[in-house]
């Protein structure tokens, strides 16, 4: 706990070994945590936070590795979170995204990390909340989150960024398909990669025919961009897109809202962190089994049960004969 | 898991080298998933300086190199230097492939922690990792 307030200075004077021990701090989530967060949110909102999401094999990591590389052409630096699935079954997960960010992640303005999905939704928002913050705090003028898919959790992390970007590729199929399950509504640019392919064209066509069928014009139209990521084709120009969509933010007074849902973030999943840590201690109170059996028996309710956990007050079998 | 807790152990699987043969690798990036592990693999041909880089980002309490070339005389030294210049001496350095008996003591005098050969059972790859770092 000592080392909180040193972790914190060297993760904003922008130390790198810094900002990776304070990313596996707040991933474990627990007082620790909390305590570096708190000190490092104020130094928050510079970075411009950019979700990244789409179906696999669109080519989100390449276009991840050439965004970084282009915004280092421009002179700003760049902080990658890349989130991966968890098994299910043991927890482990493989994380394979830097196979293909081996060009920006060598660069020194570049930091990227690997993010495990350790199967819990809310966790994994939070997790992805407290690193792109250790992230925005060293500094990183760019700090891009990059998802699989369209799931619950993926949709929460999205909301957790300034700007979303969704990418498609030609001749997946069915990809604007599953990009209607939520995932349509949450985009702020939409990237359609791999353009140099048969059918990129009309990818572009079936966007820009479903964006029309707004009832009425959203105060912010998504562009619709064609990338070739492979060779670092059009990335400059989202790059200018996604500037656009900040001033945009900026303007319309959305940027301070999103900022406010950041911070419900942390705090909503501190509050999960609590009610875990009071649970669990509740678990090894010796009155835990008996409590359980009263409320099995019907002479206590499981509600009350409930509150005395959430106090932490201990004594669970107390007032039980 | 994500409750302060216990810490998930993170490996970097990395191939350094010329050596295009990523099977083994690949075979022990999954024993170790399997077994709960968070494995970060940087695909091939990594170059010494990229295999710490990955060290450093990804903060691993283990590195496990593959290496099938014979380059593991020069690669394995440079690579346990940058893990040291980074501050991350600490880190399981573990070293498999192909590396004959007479290399292992200089291999193990670079910093390795030890040197798993062919054949070797990917549960006794597991095992010797969680000892070593279970409690960190």
């Amino acid at each position: 706990m000592t080392g909180a307030p040193v972790l914190a200075d060297d993760v904003l004077a922008g130390q790198r070994r810094a900002v990776s021990r304070a990313l596996t701090v707040v991933e474990r989530g627990g007082p620790e945590a909390e305590a570096l967060l708190q000190t490092l949110l104020p130094h928050t909102g510079h970075a411009h936070v950019v979700g990244i999401t789409g179906a696999p094999g669109v080519g989100k990591s390449t276009l991840v590795d050439g965004l970084a590389l282009a915004a280092r052409g421009q002179g700003q630096t760049a902080g990658i979170i890349a989130v991966d699935p968890s098994s299910p079954f043991t927890g482990g997960a493989i994380l394979g995204d830097r196979i293909r960010m081996q060009d920006a992640t060598m660069d020194p303005g570049v930091f990227m990390r690997s993010l495990a999905s350790r199967g819990q939704t809310g966790g994994l928002s939070r997790a992805a909340a407290a690193s792109l913050t250790v992230l925005d705090a060293a500094g990183f003028d760019w700090v891009l989150v990059e998802t699989v898919g369209a799931g619950q959790s993926e949709i929460e992390i999205m909301a957790l960024a300034e700007s979303v970007m969704v990418v498609l590729a030609p001749g997946l199929g069915d990809d604007i398909q599953a990009i209607k399950a939520g995932i349509l509504e949450i985009a702020d640019v939409f990237v359609v990669n791999k353009a140099d392919r048969p059918g990129a064209d009309t990818s572009v066509r079936e966007l820009r025919a479903m964006l029309r069928l707004a009832a009425e014009p959203p105060p912010w139209t998504p562009p619709i961009l064609t990338t070739v990521a492979a060779e670092r084709r059009g990335l400059e120009r989202i790059l200018e897109e996604l500037a656009r969509h900040r001033a945009f933010l900026e303007e319309t007074g959305r940027r301070a809202e999103r900022r406010t849902h950041q911070v419900e973030t942390l705090v909503r999943q501190a509050v999960w962190d609590a009610v875990a840590r009071r649970l669990a201690a509740a678990r090894e109170d010796p009155g835990w089994a008996r409590a359980l059996t009263a409320v099995a028996a019907g002479t206590r309710d499981a509600s009350g049960l409930a509150d005395q956990v959430l106090r932490g007050a201990g004594g669970m079998a107390d007032g039980i004969h | 898991m994500r409750d302060g807790g216990e810490r998930v152990i993170r490996v970097l699987v990395a191939k350094p080298g010329l050596d295009g043969h990523d099977r083994g690798a690949k075979v022990i990036a999954r024993a170790l998933r399997d077994a709960g592990m968070e494995v970060v693999y940087t695909g091939l041909h990594q170059t010494p300086e990229q295999v710490a880089e990955a060290a450093l980002q990804e903060d691993v309490q283990v590195v496990a190199l593959s290496i099938l070339s014979g380059a593991h005389p020069t690669l394995v030294p440079r690579i346990a230097r940058l893990l040291r210049e980074n501050g991350q001496g600490d880190v399981l350095l573990l070293l498999g492939g192909i590396v004959p008996e007479q290399d292992v003591p200089s291999m193990l005098e670079a910093g390795v922690s030890r040197v798993f050969g062919p054949g070797t059972d990917t549960r006794d790859i597991v095992r010797y990792i969680q000892e070593r770092v279970g409690d960190s």
